[in-house]
């Protein structure tokens, strides 16, 4: 077993315990950090695949800024609604249990059919820095870029309108709300 | 040099864990933890196949995706604020307005 083929299973050994642990905890901060911790050890993984823009994009969007989001609406919504299991669902988890298997199986056989050979010319992408990234992105995909820059602009838009408070949602049937110039 | 068909095994198993965490809990939030978990097994995915076919549109499509899945959870985050502002909860077997 070589050091690459070692670091590999420990890294991908410490996300997959932190996957199941996203799942399996009782407390949402808890599983937020253990969410990212998968996110860290991804990075770390995309590291290895000669994609190191990526792998500064992944901590900084998702570490950075998806599980603050997280957090945040955890503090906000408070942390202590934990675990619900449908009480009049009981078979809900072993029949989940075994989807998850049939998916993980039929995953798994189909990579496994289809990639034997070794990986190309890994020198083509150039170990995927910045420059090469972008010259992909700024050359070929230019209408997508843009299209996801109006997406994330909607979406700016979108949680604001549903994220405070609605003075044109409910239309008159709450006698006397103060003006919205209160809001914090 | 780690053959690719490890990282797509590890990818399958990110994304099984996920998915039944999605099937399992009822916490609203955890869902959406767990899809996004399964986006970035997704990414794994697409970044390990670039690598397996020197070319780097896959890491271009990992861009694409983690714009979508950043619009997708302050959307997602903002529903759910919404709806613990009508009703004190954010079980999943309680929002079931639009069910048919």
């Amino acid at each position: 077993m070589t050091w690459s083929m070692l670091f590999f299973v420990l890294v991908g050994a410490v996300s997959l315990a932190a996957a199941a642990g996203v799942v399996l905890s009782r407390q949402p901060v808890h599983s937020a950090l253990f969410l990212l911790t998968n996110f860290a050890t991804l990075a770390v993984l995309y590291v290895t695949l000669e994609a190191q823009f990526l792998a500064a994009a992944q901590v900084i969007i998702y570490a950075g800024g998806i599980v603050i989001l997280i957090l945040f609406v955890i503090m906000l919504i408070g942390g202590e609604t934990n675990d619900f299991v449908a009480r009049q669902r009981s078979w809900t988890r072993g029949v989940a249990l075994g989807l998850g298997i049939l998916l993980l199986a039929s995953l798994s056989y189909s990579v496994f059919q289809g990639f034997n050979q070794p990986p190309a010319d890994v020198t083509a992408i150039q170990g995927g820095i910045p420059e090469a990234v972008g010259q992909a992105l700024f050359t070929q995909y230019l209408l997508p870029f843009e299209l996801a820059s109006i997406l994330l602009l909607v979406a700016l838009l979108g949680a604001l309108v549903l994220g405070r408070h609605g003075t044109v949602a409910h239309t008159g049937s709450q006698p006397a709300s103060p003006p919205p110039s209160s809001d914090d | 040099m780690v053959p690719t068909s490890y990282y797509l095994i590890l990818s399958a198993m990110i994304f099984a864990i996920g998915a039944v965490g999605v099937l399992v809990r009822r916490n609203a939030l955890i869902i959406l933890m767990c899809v996004e978990m399964m986006l970035n097994s997704v990414n794994l995915t697409l970044i390990a196949l670039s690598r397996q076919w020197g070319n780097l549109n896959g890491q271009v499509f990992v861009f694409m995706i983690m714009a979508v899945a950043a619009a997708e959870v302050a959307v997602g985050l903002a529903i759910l604020i919404a709806n613990t502002r009508h009703r004190e909860s954010i079980n999943i077997d309680e929002i079931h307005l639009l069910k048919w």
